[in-house]
């Protein structure tokens, strides 16, 4: 009946897990109680669950995003401790099993659970208001997207409780990950909340392509999108490129798992290492997926409080494209132990070192921008100018192990765990922090405290340096990665200093909080009435914060780059008087029952529970064939409402 | 702040922007109509799975010579079997064209004909390719026998699962056209759908060649 899921699946032999799992169910029955008891239900419905606003799905993304941050970062330090402890003849506190499932659920959760939904959600608020559109092209697909993704998180956060995660880590490699090895139900958990959450990713690829080349503002030429529509574009172009070889890569090993094929087993015939060519002939362009969007926010910030145009923006659009194109060409530097030979990896190296060049063009944009411009060192602003003395150490790292004989060296050492990190922390993570600080004022209509907002940026960039310099040394001494116990006592000093960067960025996580919390208490003294508070350039500036649903009352007319600059300076304002009706899409409840289902059916499979799968699957049929058949998609604003509201915004012109 | 005033909301076209638009610069004219947004967002998601055969390609490639001792395509393939199943999709394809034709010009009853057409073409193809797997299968050669197999069932068997899905989608949509008539929505779906169904005809030709025609040589 309930196939390999027995009592036994709940972890009440060990203490750790059953804890935190207790923590979360119990943080998690508040919440739900706290919002049936004060009658939030409609509301959320009605207004997020339901909602096809690009505006809404965007702040859903990120929240969702900054959560599974506190997750990923939990096992962090868990991990950071463990190193710090366990040295010698001390054993920790985390037995080996449950360390490798930690260093697991950390990756899989950072990569696909906190980056992809920050730099998603950033780009669903921002992109349609940037192009001056309404909403994308597929509002209710996007709903969608949004709810699998939410359904990955939930299954990795079901295998707390539930189970067990992968003990694979975060690339899941074969063999170790078939049947023979590992045979409950961790790989499963993994295999299948990124196989459900992967579909949500590529239909997010198709949905911003679309919008991006097809739903742009009268006048909105190519060059004269914003930077980050392009970065954006080329993000997704990429998501759409190779999401689907991460889908079917995956979908080859549940084949392995499920039906007994000879994909990736050692025997049959069965070849492990073409799944590691797949995985990152996904996974490296998957990186520049991260980074991309996190370029295009750098770009905005540093014009805008520079109050000078990009320098160079033709330049940045062709190294967008060169990074794009070059980055599908370098995979096979993520395994140059392979044995593919002298001449291959020759080739992959010299790939990998030439991706430095456009990037390089990128940083001196950024520095020639900010030169003779009167730049205002606002919090995004920080997270900028540390941002690139950040990646310029872990691009010059990256290249350093593009060169094979250097990473046959340091390959699978900490040196490594430094250089990701050094790239994806130094430029992801502060460009979402950047763009959260810089755009949050648009998004809920009062800006947030600089002060915390500064300290949480000097907690992370110090604490990221004291974390993972260490690293950089211990990768040199012979620290491999991933290690439950430390056999050297020499390694011992470094070990604290980087347990020590842990606690630091942690404050930086608590400035974070404080920040939110002291901004909505004291919100009234910081509201933003100009819809414009750091003298923009882009549209998203042009329409009031928050904007309305519909965006533009009517669409702007777009003349030159810089839209919304240019519209200032040329003086030429007008308050409209005249509104049409303006169709806009209806709230769907596809996208939460689709991911409803989703869940059932990822969670029978994981636990062979069939007749399970088999309800999941159909019903998530027959929402495809109701959900194809509806024509009344859209809903119309007529003009008399749109004045006011607009009248209502009493949006202020800036002094 | 140096600006002093805002424009927000311009109340008429430029003469430059609108002279750019009457040039037709398509770009410039604002958001495209719904049909072209549809086709075009579905034409990245076919994309997206052309992606994704590429890669079951890619394995089967790999794989091919991996038969761990059990049997080759040439000991399994039977092109006879194989040419009718090509002819039934090409052909299926061309109904496909005829019926999307009809459908433009508002004609039902032909689209009605060209869509039954199409979906038995469809179906004597799974049928023969249904057959074939069960012929393997009896013979000890299903996907678990070895690598090769593994991958052949699967990249064949994609394919095979998308046309399934094309069929029930046809039929859905011949209901559709039942019910609502050939309007804008039922025919941005169809378009959408024999998108779909040319796009499988591609990927076949590429099994057709690379699974079969090169497997028995």
């Amino acid at each position: 009946m309930l196939g390999r899921l027995t009592w036994a699946a709940i972890p009440f032999n060990e203490p750790l897990p059953l804890l935190s799992g207790a923590v979360v169910v119990i943080v998690i029955l508040a919440i739900l109680a706290l919002v049936t008891g004060k009658g939030w239900w409609p509301y959320l419905w009605r207004e997020w669950i339901t909602s096809v606003d690009h505006k809404r799905i965007g702040v859903m993304y990120v929240a969702l995003g900054l959560v599974m941050l506190l997750r990923g970062f939990a096992d962090a330090i868990m991990m950071r401790t463990q190193q710090a402890i366990a040295i010698g003849d001390a054993q920790g506190y985390l037995p080996p099993d449950h360390y490798n499932q930690i260093f697991s659920a950390h990756g899989v959760i950072m990569i696909f659970f906190v980056a992809m939904p920050l730099v998603i959600g950033l780009m669903n608020f921002v992109v349609p208001l940037q192009l001056g559109v309404r909403d994308v092209a597929f509002p209710r697909l996007n709903s969608v997207s949004f709810w699998l993704t939410a359904s990955g998180v939930l299954l990795v956060n079901l295998s707390l409780v539930i189970g067990n995660f992968a003990r694979t880590s975060w690339w899941n490699y074969p063999p170790l990950s078939e049947l023979a090895f590992s045979p409950d139900v961790g790989v499963d958990y993994y295999l299948w909340s990124l196989q459900i959450s992967g579909i949500g990713t590529l239909l997010t690829g198709v949905n911003f392509v679309t919008t991006i080349l097809k739903l742009r503002a009268p006048g909105m030429t190519y060059f004269r999108m914003p930077v980050f529509c392009w970065t954006t574009l080329c993000t997704n172009m990429m998501i759409v490129a190779v999401f689907p070889i991460l889908t079917a890569t995956f979908a080859m090993l549940l084949l392995d798992r499920y039906l007994g094929m000879h994909f990736f087993t050692n025997d049959g015939g069965g070849n492990p290492m073409m799944y590691v060519n797949l995985f990152w002939a996904w996974g490296h362009p998957e990186v520049y997926i991260l980074v991309l969007p996190a370029f295009g926010v750098y770009s905005e910030v540093i014009a805008t409080f520079s109050g000078k145009g990009l320098f160079s923006y033709r330049s940045m659009v062709l190294a967008t494209f060169g990074i794009c194109i070059l980055s599908m060409m370098v995979w096979l530097h993520h395994f140059f132990t392979m044995g593919a030979g002298a001449n291959v990896n020759a080739v992959f190296g010299i790939m990998s070192s030439i991706i430095s060049i456009p990037t390089g063009v990128k940083i001196f944009n950024w520095l020639f921008t900010m030169y003779r411009g009167r730049v205002v060192f606002t919090t995004p602003v920080l997270y900028t100018v540390g941002f690139m003395v950040t990646f310029v150490i872990g691009g010059l790292t990256g290249v350093l192990l593009a060169v094979p004989p250097v990473d046959f060296v340091v390959h699978n050492s900490a040196f490594l765990v430094a250089h990701f990190h050094n790239v994806i922390i130094g430029a992801v993570v502060f460009g979402a922090f950047a763009g959260y600080n810089y755009w949050f004022p648009k998004v809920f209509g009062f800006t947030l405290d600089e002060r915390l907002g500064k300290a949480s940026f000097w907690c992370w960039l110090v604490g990221f340096y004291l974390a993972f310099t260490p690293l950089y040394v211990l990768g040199l001494m012979g620290m491999t990665r991933r290690l439950q116990h430390i056999a050297d006592p020499s390694w011992r000093p470094w070990l604290l200093v980087a347990e020590l960067g842990a606690v630091v960025i942690l404050a930086g996580i608590l400035c974070q909080i404080a920040q939110i919390y002291v901004s909505i208490r004291t919100r009234k003294s910081r509201l933003d009435l100009t819809g414009d508070p750091w003298n923009g350039r882009t549209l998203e500036w042009a329409t009031s914060s928050p904007p309305p649903a519909y965006n533009f009352a009517t669409l702007p007319q777009v003349q030159s780059i810089d839209a919304f600059w240019d519209m200032k300076r040329r003086g030429a304002s007008s308050i409209e008087t005249h509104y049409e009706t303006i169709e806009m899409p209806r709230n769907s409840s596809v996208g939460f029952v689709t991911a409803f289902f989703a869940v059932m059916t990822g969670f029978a499979c994981i636990w062979h529970i069939w007749w399970m799968a088999i309800v999941g699957l159909l019903a998530a049929a027959v929402i495809m064939l109701v959900a194809g058949w509806s024509d009344e998609r859209e809903r119309e604003i007529p003009a008399a409402e749109i004045a006011t509201l607009e009248a209502r915004s009493g949006r202020r012109q800036p002094a | 702040m140096t600006v002093a005033t805002v424009e927000t909301r311009p109340t008429a076209v430029s003469a430059t922007l609108a002279s750019e638009l009457t040039v037709g610069k398509r770009t410039a004219g604002g958001p495209s109509p719904k049909r072209t947004v549809v086709a075009y967002g579905f034409w990245i998601f076919i994309l997206s799975d052309m992606v994704m055969f590429a890669a079951l390609f890619a394995a089967y490639a790999v794989m091919a010579g991996n038969t761990a001792g059990g049997p080759t395509g040439a000991q399994l393939f039977n092109l006879r079997s194989v040419f009718i199943e090509t002819m039934c999709l090409l052909l299926s394809s061309y109904t496909c064209g005829l019926g999307a034709l009809s459908a433009e010009r508002r004609n039902s009853a032909l689209f009605f004909l060209f869509a039954a057409l199409t979906f038995v073409l469809g179906a004597v193809f799974l049928l023969i390719e249904g057959t074939e797997f069960a012929g393997m299968v009896a013979r000890g050669a299903g996907p678990e026998r070895s690598a090769f197999l593994s991958s052949f069932f699967t990249l064949v068997g994609t394919h095979g699962a998308h046309v399934s899905i094309g069929l029930v989608w046809l039929v859905y949509l011949a209901a559709q056209v039942k019910t609502k008539g050939l309007r804008p929505a039922v025919l941005r779906r169809l378009l959408c759908w024999s998108l779909f169904w040319h796009a499988l005809d591609i990927v076949w030709v590429g099994v057709l060649t690379l699974v079969y025609l090169m497997g028995v040589t």
